[in-house]
């Protein structure tokens, strides 16, 4: 229990700050394919045949191929199409990017797929009754789509987003590949050098269910709270 | 785009496909009799088998896969009580804890497939199987199983690509399957792109025919009421 000691002798305060690493990495990560994923959900809902391809597309190889392989491929592609960049400009050498950034723009991709199908169904499941009844009102454009669709979209999106957040959280573990210090990665580093694997992986394990319940908990107030009104 | 650099790997990750298939089948097949046996613990009369399928589930669920694969893999070959008891056996080789982890993993998830198959039936089913004589075992084992099995089956085709997905993380342990190849031959040839379309389209094909098989499954066994 001491190796689990916050300060110099122990590892718990480490641990701390990887867990708030894989937190920071995440909240990223769903951002980033939430706003990535408005584009494809229009992309699919529309009626150009290769937009809606190019999305299908996008959504299909992303969710049938393994995370490990996508972030192999951002990881390694990306370090080298920089290095190609800077060579052109006289730079030799090898530029590492930032893991974090990497981590996070992989993780996002991955999310951005997933939270693609959730909001499609999220936007179908909006009667169209209402959309003619808003154009009957004469609300149009933008107060439609701010006005009524978004904000529906989301309240029926919520359990499926929740969703996608429990797997964004458990996807960052993989970023650990990449040597950025979050839980599983600091897991890793203390293990080899306390030689006490057993226990700081019961610790990651714990760390993760803390912030897949604690967050579990927090979706299903907001749940709550935004379905008021609706049975 | 090295169009080569692309079929010399997708042969050479397809001598991996042999290993993840038989890591993705013998975990499939093990994690789903370990399902059962959750489901039943769940709904046992019994608090304790009641508890822990829960403790279980939940575990397992709220816990990335990389974690279960390295507390199998490094973390039980800590004690020496187990390196020097028969599960060793199994332990020591990388290819068991992977299946080991996979099947754990995968029971879980299937387990809650189950239950909420079992959910959907009417409990009037369960009343008139009573009304016949059957006993609880019975009435599970000829009633509520077959049904809950069929409710399953769409849920259960999206599992198995998760698995299909999943079983690249044996890797990490050393295991040479598709994606283990593939980052060594990212390692050797700094081309990432090619590497990951080769090793893409045979993950995509693999996926792809699961659906397909399922599709036709599904069709057989739903029936309209």
């Amino acid at each position: 229990m001491e190796l689990l000691a916050l300060g110099d002798n122990g590892w718990g305060d480490e641990m701390l700050r990887a867990c708030a690493m894989t937190l920071a990495v995440s909240l990223c990560a769903i951002i980033f394919g939430l706003i990535l994923a408005i584009p494809f959900v229009l992309m699919k809902l529309s009626n150009n045949k290769i937009l809606k391809f190019i999305a299908n597309f996008f959504t299909t190889v992303v969710r049938g191929i393994p995370e490990l392989l996508i972030i192999y491929l951002f990881f390694f592609g990306s370090s080298a199409a920089i290095m190609f960049v800077a060579s052109i400009f006289g730079h030799d050498g090898y530029i590492e990017i930032n893991a974090f950034f990497i981590g996070a723009f992989c993780v996002g991709i991955i999310c951005a797929a997933y939270s693609t199908e959730v909001l499609r169904g999220a936007v179908k499941a909006i009667p169209k009754g209402q959309i003619e009844a808003s154009h009957a009102f004469g609300i149009r454009g933008k107060r439609l789509l701010f006005g009524i669709m978004i904000p529906q979209t989301l309240r029926i999106a919520l359990p499926g987003i929740g969703n996608i957040w429990q797997l964004v959280l458990k996807d960052t573990a993989l970023i650990s590949v990449t040597g950025l210090v979050e839980i599983m990665r600091q897991t890793h580093v203390a293990s080899g050098s306390t030689r006490e694997p057993f226990l700081f992986l019961v610790t990651a394990g714990i760390l993760y269910l803390l912030l897949t319940t604690f967050s579990n908990k927090l979706f299903i107030v907001a749940e709550k709270n935004y379905s008021k009104g609706f049975v | 785009m090295n169009l080569y650099l692309i079929y010399e790997s997708f042969l050479q990750i397809l001598k991996g496909l042999g290993a993840s298939l038989e890591v993705i089948i013998i975990s499939l097949i093990l994690g789903l009799m370990l399902s059962v046996v959750i489901v039943m613990m769940r709904l046992a009369n019994f608090f304790i088998l009641n508890v822990t399928s829960k403790f279980f589930v939940f575990v397992i669920r709220g816990t990335p896969l990389l974690v279960q694969i390295y507390f199998i893999y490094y973390g039980l070959a800590q004690f020496t009580v187990i390196r020097e008891s028969f599960v060793w056996l199994i332990l020591k080789e990388p290819f068991w804890c992977g299946v080991l982890a996979l099947t754990i993993n995968t029971a879980a998830y299937t387990s809650e497939i189950i239950r909420s198959g079992l959910n959907s039936i009417v409990k009037g089913q369960i009343e008139s199987a009573t009304a016949f004589g059957m006993n609880k075992l019975q009435t599970f084992k000829r009633v509520l199983l077959p049904q809950a099995i069929r409710q399953s089956i769409p849920a259960y085709s999206n599992e198995i690509i998760l698995m299909i997905k999943a079983s690249s993380l044996v890797s990490i342990i050393t295991i040479m399957e598709m994606t283990g190849i593939a980052r060594k031959i990212i390692s050797k040839t700094f081309s990432p792109i090619e590497v990951f379309i080769a090793a893409g389209i045979i993950y995509l094909a693999l996926n792809y025919l699961v659906t397909i098989i399922f599709k036709k499954v599904e069709k057989k066994y739903t029936i309209s009421y």
